[in-house]
Order: structure tokens, then C-alpha cells, then sequence
């Protein structure tokens, strides 16, 4: 095996293999450390991982991933922002501190994307946030406001986690994301706790149980397919929990559902201008 | 013997514009493959069995050892919440035993997915130890659940960009968002608002990642069989 002319080959047909492997992109740092864990027989197809791993993602796409973030992030944002100034919407206490910690978080998303990508960030839509008279009352009617929260919440769990392959073996960007994805499923978790406890949606759980599990009809696109039971070609209820199978609810709630850019924009689009 | 200074004098410039970063692309390409190659053939001269650095159960390497670092981690979590069910702690309300009843329950959802999925490659049962939890006391079993959930949640945070298939990448995700749900409602059993709290969530609201060796060592006090995580990738 002559390595040199492996590595020739594969800068004919790739010629960007060179930026890929360059010193500045610490690639010799990953390399080495990767070399000293391979042996020699299997380096052919070590290499091939090395060289799909090391392929990043264009800057372009990056951005693409992180500014459709960021649209979201601008909505949850100025959402909570106008719900917390709202008075007599929200009530003192526990709820109001709950929905002002979220509405920091969001800012920080907000500032935190915007900080990353620079020049490049996209400007902040102008919203609408009862869809066009779906949802009138969104800032009059706490009911209303906390059911709409629900469905950002959620939806934005399925927005990270449906962009997540777009930013595969990327270690910052992906991190950040996954890192603002559980952010959002422990306020997702949390809102839902609060439409349990005022009554709003007595049955709901911190999870989501099968489909649509809100109580309002209006917001059905936002858990269309959570009542997926197979994953990764797994019947999750014929695998064996204690005193019988797993439940058809448990294996709906155990797996959060992805959803693809254009299925989220559509979500979305009622609520902007 | 002038000459042969010369080269000497061309290797070590050579060395040191490497060093510099400012080799020529064939160079480089040229210095890398050696390198790798040589190294390759040093890691190739060292068994495993020479030494005992690395006993344990194995979780083996790529995407295989992420898969099994994850049902490791979702056995832990199984096996804690049978025992909270199958032992209420003194004065368990029915709401909790019933969202208890869930976790234990996506949990084992978790573990057994896992476990099929990696088929003759997936490690084997690891034994617990919860002799530092007091089942019979609330506040030890939600500290300990509490722990369990962030680490979870840091621990696929964290363990996410090593995943080379998009599709594991995916079901990781299903996963991490439902233990970020169990998280956050665990706290708020706790103290009712602390959800998403300071020593989790950072000043740009990013909740917390951690490696799998950082994560196996917080596990670690719970888990009696030794893993070796010597072979994931990084």
C-alpha cells in the first residue's frame, strides 16, 4: 500500500483536499491522534472516515442552518418579550418568573446566533402573532398565550433536531445547536406543566403523547407525526417493558419527531408578516 | 561535507516553515501521509491484550461505541427509575408515581431500542450501585434523578458531533429532547421554576455538553462494571 498515492488520488479527484487536510484547520492535530488508534490493516477504510468526517460543511450552508435558527429564535423572542410587558396577562408569581426566564433564554439565543453569524445574519421578520386572527386574543387571554407558547416550544425541539444531520461531525456548530435543542424541550417541558396545572389541558404531559396531545385543533401541523411508534426500523411496543410490552403512549413519548425546514416554515409562516 | 550541510541546513528549514505552517501543499500532503502511516504501523505493533490499561467492557469504536456509551448510560437511567417505581419513597403522590411510571418507561424504551439495534454488538448488562441513594427518601431519589437527566442530556449535548451517520445523529436527538423534558419536570418537582437553571443553562442560554470520559465519571459511582471507553472515537 504506497499511502502517497492514495493521497494523490484522492487530491485529483478532490482537489479541495488539500484545505480540508490544512494545518490552520488543526487537521494534522486529528489526524495523528486518529492514526495512533488504527491499525495498519485497516487504514484504507480508516482513511475513508477521516476524509468524510474532515469533509466540513460549506460556510453557505452553515449559515443557512444557523439563520433559519435564528428566524425562529426572533419569534420565540419577541413573543415572550411582548407577553412579559403585557400587564394583567401573565400571572405574578411562579408563572410570570417561569415565562420571564424563558424570554431570557431566548433573547440570549437571539443574541448568541446573531453574535456568530455576523454581517451574515438575516434581519428579524415582522410578526403576527394571532396568525391572522387564529389565535385574536394571543395577548389578552392567558389560556391562548399559554397554548401558543406550547406549540413554539415544541415546534422549535422539531426545528434543531430536523436541521441537526445539515451540521453532522461539525463539533461547534452542531454542539451549539443541540445545546439550544434541549434548552428548548426543558421550557417545552415546563409550559406544558403550566397548561397541566391552570387547568388549560388537565391530561397534557412535560412529554408529548401521541399527535396532537394540545387540545387545540388549531396547532395540529405542529405535532403531525409525533405518534410515530418505529424507530430506526424498531417497533418500539413490541420490545419488552416491565410486566408487558412498551405502551403505544410510551414509545410515542420516549421519541421526539424531527421536522424537515419546509414543514417548520409553514408552521410558522401564518405568524409572519 | 559542505554539502551535506546544506541539506542538513534545507531539512531543518524544511522542518521548521512545517512548523510555521508554511509548507507547500505537496509537502504537507507528503508529511501527513508519512506520519500517519508511521504511526499507524507503531499502533498496529500494540495489542490490546499487552496490557491491562484498558479492561473493562468495551464500547468499541465509531458510531458503534457511541451507540453503546448511550445504552450504558440509558441502563443506568432504566435500572434507577424500576427501583423508584417499585419503591415509592414515603409520601409519593399519584401524580408522581404516574410520571414516574412514564420515565421508567421511556427509559427502558431507550435501552431496548438501543440494545436491538446494536444487536451481537452491544455490550452487556452493566451491574449497578445505588447504595448512596436512599429510595425511601423523596429528596435522595430526586437528586439523584435530577443528576441523572442533566447528565444525560450533557452527556448526548456532548457526544452528538462524534456521530458519523445522519440517521444515528437523528435518533440521538429523539432521544435528548425527551431526557430534557424528564430533566426539567424533575427539577420543578424540586424547586417549581428551575427548569432551565443557571447551573445548566449558560448566560447564552446553551445547556451544558460533556465528553463521554467526563460523563463516565460522574456515572462512573453508579455503574459497578468497569468500562473501557478507551476505543470511542474524539
Amino acid at each position: 500500500m504506497n499511502l502517497f498515492n492514495i493521497i494523490r488520488d484522492i487530491e485529483t479527484l478532490d482537489p479541495e483536499i488539500a484545505d480540508k487536510m490544512n494545518p490552520r484547520r488543526a487537521a494534522l492535530k486529528s489526524m495523528t491522534s486518529f492514526g495512533s488508534k488504527v491499525a495498519l490493516s485497516s487504514l484504507p477504510f480508516a482513511l475513508g472516515s477521516f476524509f468524510n468526517t474532515a469533509k466540513a460543511q460549506s460556510t453557505s450552508a452553515v449559515n443557512d442552518v444557523l439563520n433559519f435558527a435564528l428566524t425562529l429564535e426572533y419569534l420565540e423572542a419577541e413573543f415572550y418579550v411582548t407577553g412579559v410587558a403585557k400587564s394583567g396577562l401573565i400571572p405574578a408569581g411562579p408563572a410570570l418568573t417561569a415565562i420571564t426566564k424563558i424570554r431570557d433564554d431566548e433573547n440570549a439565543h437571539v443574541a448568541f446566533l446573531k453574535s456568530v453569524l455576523g454581517s451574515a445574519a438575516v434581519a428579524k421578520p415582522t410578526f403576527d402573532f394571532t396568525a391572522g386572527g387564529a389565535f385574536a386574543d394571543v395577548f389578552t387571554n392567558y389560556a391562548t398565550f399559554l397554548a401558543v407558547a406550547q406549540t413554539f416550544e415544541d415546534t422549535g425541539v422539531r426545528a434543531y433536531k430536523g436541521q441537526a444531520p445539515a451540521l453532522l461531525g461539525n463539533k461547534v456548530y452542531l454542539t451549539a445547536a443541540l445545546s439550544i435543542h434541549s434548552v428548548e424541550a426543558r421550557h417545552a417541558s415546563h409550559i406544558r406543566q403550566m397548561r397541566k396545572s391552570t387547568g388549560q389541558a388537565p391530561n397534557i404531559k412535560p412529554w408529548i403523547t401521541g399527535a396532537n396531545d394540545t387540545g387545540v385543533a388549531a396547532v395540529a401541523k405542529s405535532f403531525a407525526g409525533e405518534d410515530n411508534v418505529t424507530q430506526g426500523g424498531v417497533n418500539i411496543t413490541t420490545l419488552n417493558g416491565v410486566g408487558g410490552k412498551i405502551s403505544t403512549s410510551a414509545a410515542t413519548e420516549a421519541f421526539d419527531e424531527p421536522l424537515t425546514k419546509a414543514a417548520i416554515l409553514e408552521i410558522v409562516s401564518p405568524f409572519i408578516k | 561535507m559542505k554539502e551535506f550541510a546544506n541539506d542538513e541546513q534545507e531539512l531543518q528549514v524544511e522542518k521548521e516553515s512545517f512548523f510555521d505552517k508554511k509548507l507547500q501543499r505537496r509537502n504537507f500532503l507528503q508529511y501527513a501521509g508519512v506520519s500517519a502511516a508511521g504511526l499507524a504501523l507503531v499502533a498496529a505493533g500494540c495489542k490490546k491484550d499487552d496490557n491491562n490499561f484498558n479492561a473493562g467492557v468495551d464500547l468499541g469504536s465509531g458510531d458503534i461505541g457511541i451507540l453503546n456509551y448511550a445504552y450504558a448510560l440509558e441502563q443506568l437511567e432504566a435500572a434507577f427509575y424500576i427501583q423508584v417505581v417499585a419503591t415509592p419513597y414515603s409520601g409519593m403522590v399519584a401524580a408522581e408515581l404516574a410520571a414516574f411510571t412514564d420515565i421508567r418507561d421511556h427509559e427502558i424504551a431507550h435501552r431496548e431500542f438501543l440494545k436491538t439495534a446494536l444487536g451481537a454488538k452491544a455490550i452487556v448488562g452493566l451491574d449497578v450501585d445505588f447504595s448512596t441513594i436512599n429510595f425511601t427518601n423523596r429528596d435522595s431519589v430526586l437528586a439523584t434523578a435530577k443528576a441523572f437527566e442533566d447528565l444525560g442530556v450533557s452527556a448526548y449535548n456532548g457526544a452528538g458531533y462524534l456521530i458519523q451517520s445522519a440517521d444515528y445523529l437523528t435518533l440521538a436527538g429523539k432521544i435528548v429532547s425527551v431526557e430534557g423534558r424528564h430533566a426539567a419536570y424533575i427539577r420543578d418537582l424540586i424547586s417549581n421554576g428551575s427548569f432551565a437553571g443557571s447551573d445548566v443553562v449558560d448566560a447564552m442560554g446553551l445547556d451544558k455538553s460533556r465528553t463521554p470520559s467526563e460523563v463516565l465519571a460522574i456515572a462512573g459511582t453508579y455503574i459497578k462494571t468497569k468500562i473501557n471507553a478507551s476505543n470511542l472515537p474524539s
